[in-house]
């Protein structure tokens, strides 16, 4: 070879340097446009900018004004409400995919119209329920009409609306659930559940002590992308009813993006903050998922 | 298996699961059920309060009139504008990058990957100032391209997860033995591990084509005018204009919803291995 000394250097670094280089394009992207934002969203937060003239530094005063703004307590109130609700969607997806874990003529067919819900857009199935609940014509408020006399209007009720967006939010999200039980029913250990049958093992008892355990690694997913799911609801708040009324179903997703980017003017920064709140709050389970998962690489 | 195959039941309970079926399965899509007769129900049936009752025709014409006389059919190339070069492009970087994580055993190994994993669950929010900054500085604000290009970088996340997972599960022994051999990393990469990807490269392609085309948070904040505007946006946008004509909105939702159906029609095995990895094992 005539140029040996690089081919030499590259040849004994290969190894060291390969990964980098495999790397280099998608984490150039990644960093770009996800790690740094990040950063800089932080740094934002600390001033009071219209997105366009220059940034001033006022400190913390946008997380004081957070702590003394009602829509934030509403939209804090919410989130803690998708959440605990949003998980409804496991147990309910478990059930579901119990129901369906036969093997009986068009099966296969069934379990994909159940999945349905999940490949649509989260903007048609807000129109869906919108439609669902619309007062007059809607299918859902006749049947509450039919059950109990009177008329409500489910997305224009202080009480209920909040109630009638997570439950538009489930059913998508039920469909995820159940998917993941089905491949992890699919997967089940069938000595087992002979074993634990022969020790007269029936029924709930069975499903407790012996199932669930074994579907542990499908829940660890369906928790993971509930509670993902659930502090991202965005979609639905802002087709369904844009937080109204009167900012009753504010969360704090929506409520970030109307700061930031609303007719009532560009604040930048006050948007910026709410978003470092929302992003703290979901660090917490982001941060206990990876635990779980560095623990599981570490058994390898 | 579990629960007790039905067909070990008495003959009553296997008939009674047989008729639940599909009462279940209606009561679990009546509010798409209602969204497909309501697109098909004449305006004048709306008009006179025929809501629930059939039909008095077939109005198919509701469909032409959403193409004729709304942009959908240009939002929704749009939206094959932006999701299919999103595609494309994470499922490329993120083969780089998984082969990266998966088989080189470097020191910041774990800490790129989990620098992946959480980037890929935090809040749009937090991103949604600075992106917005840079893309409107970029010129690429209200273009497809900078839709293109955040959810490329974004879906890389995802696809880095699934792909260094994917890798990790072939036979190491084939890179060792290549190793041995002298062929170079890059080779490796292209003519070793890369025809054994092909599954996940289906799976994540058309995970990533429904999570995109299916976007709405971004598709309302880096595009502001029709000419860029995916489907998504486009279809709220459309709703605010149609006020009451539930048959349009009806029609125009199912226009919106149905390339990723057909996508998970079509690719059904490889949407639902790329939806469960790792719900079996780990």
């Amino acid at each position: 070879m005539a140029n040996a000394k690089p081919a030499g250097f590259w040849k004994r670094n290969q190894l060291k340097i390969a990964p980098w280089v495999f790397l280099a394009p998608g984490g150039i992207m990644f960093l770009i446009y996800v790690l740094i934002p990040i950063v800089q969203s932080v740094w934002i937060s600390f001033h009071d900018w219209d997105g366009l003239g220059d940034k001033v530094w006022i400190g913390v005063a946008n997380y004081v004004e957070l702590l003394d703004d009602d829509t934030f307590y509403t939209a804090l109130k919410n989130n803690v409400l998708w959440l605990v609700l949003y998980l409804l969607a496991i147990p309910m997806g478990l059930a579901v995919a119990l129901f369906l874990n036969q093997t009986v003529f068009g099966i296969r067919l069934y379990k994909s119209l159940f999945f349905f819900p999940f490949v649509i857009s989260q903007v048609v199935v807000g129109l869906m329920f919108t439609w669902f609940y619309a007062p007059d014509f809607g299918l859902f408020s006749q049947f509450i009409k039919w059950l109990t006399g009177t008329e409500v209007a489910i997305l224009a009720d202080e009480r209920f609306v909040t109630y009638g967006i997570i439950a538009a939010g489930l059913w998508p999200q039920t469909a995820y659930c159940m998917i993941l039980y089905l491949t992890g029913l699919n997967n089940l250990n069938p000595e087992q559940i002979e074993a634990a049958r022969m020790d007269n093992a029936r029924g709930l008892r069975l499903l407790w002590h012996v199932i669930l355990p074994q579907l542990a690694p499908a829940t660890f997913i369906a928790m993971v992308v509930t509670v993902i799911g659930a502090l991202r609801s965005f979609d639905l708040v802002s087709i369904m009813t844009a937080g109204g009324p009167y900012g009753s179903s504010q969360v704090l997703s929506y409520f970030m993006y109307e700061q930031a980017l609303s007719e009532y003017g560009y604040r930048m920064g006050y948007g910026a903050a709410i978003a470092v709140v929302l992003f703290l709050i979901m660090m917490v389970f982001i941060t206990l998922f990876i635990l779980r998962m560095i623990m599981q690489e570490r058994n390898r | 298996m579990f629960p007790t195959p039905i067909h070990k039941s008495p003959p009553a309970a296997q008939i009674a699961y047989k008729v639940l079926l599909p009462v279940a399965l209606v009561i679990w899509l009546i509010p798409l059920i209602g969204v497909a007769v309501t697109s098909l129900r004449p305006a004048s049936d709306l008009a006179a309060g025929n809501y629930f009752g059939m039909p008095s025709s077939l109005a198919f014409g509701n469909y032409a009139d959403v193409f004729q006389n709304s942009p959908i059919g240009w939002y929704i190339l749009n939206s094959f504008k932006v999701t299919i070069p999103t595609v494309i492009g994470a499922v490329a970087l993120s083969c780089l990058t998984g082969f990266a994580l998966a088989v080189y055993g470097f020191r910041a190994n774990l800490w790129v990957f989990f620098a992946f994993v959480a980037g890929n669950f935090i809040p749009f929010q937090i991103l949604m100032v600075p992106v917005r900054d840079m893309t409107l500085k970029a010129g690429m604000y209200d273009t497809t391209i900078g839709l293109v290009l955040f959810h490329v970088a974004f879906q890389t996340g995802l696809c880095t997860l699934f792909m260094r997972n994917f890798i990790k599960g072939l036979p190491f022994a084939l890179i060792e033995s290549a190793r041995v051999e002298g062929v170079s990393e890059w080779r490796i990469f292209r003519h070793i591990v890369l025809p054994l990807m092909r599954p996940a490269i289906a799976a994540l392609s058309v995970l990533v084509f429904t999570f995109v085309w299916n976007d709405y948070f971004w598709a309302t904040v880096l595009v502001q005018g029709q000419h860029a505007m995916p489907v998504t946006a486009g279809l709220y946008a459309l709703n605010g204009q149609w006020v009451a004509a539930w048959h349009l909105v009806s029609a125009g939702s199912i226009v919106a919803a149905l390339p990723p159906v057909l996508m998970f029609f079509l690719m059904q095995r490889h949407f639902i291995a790329g939806l469960t990895l790792g719900a079996t094992k780990g």
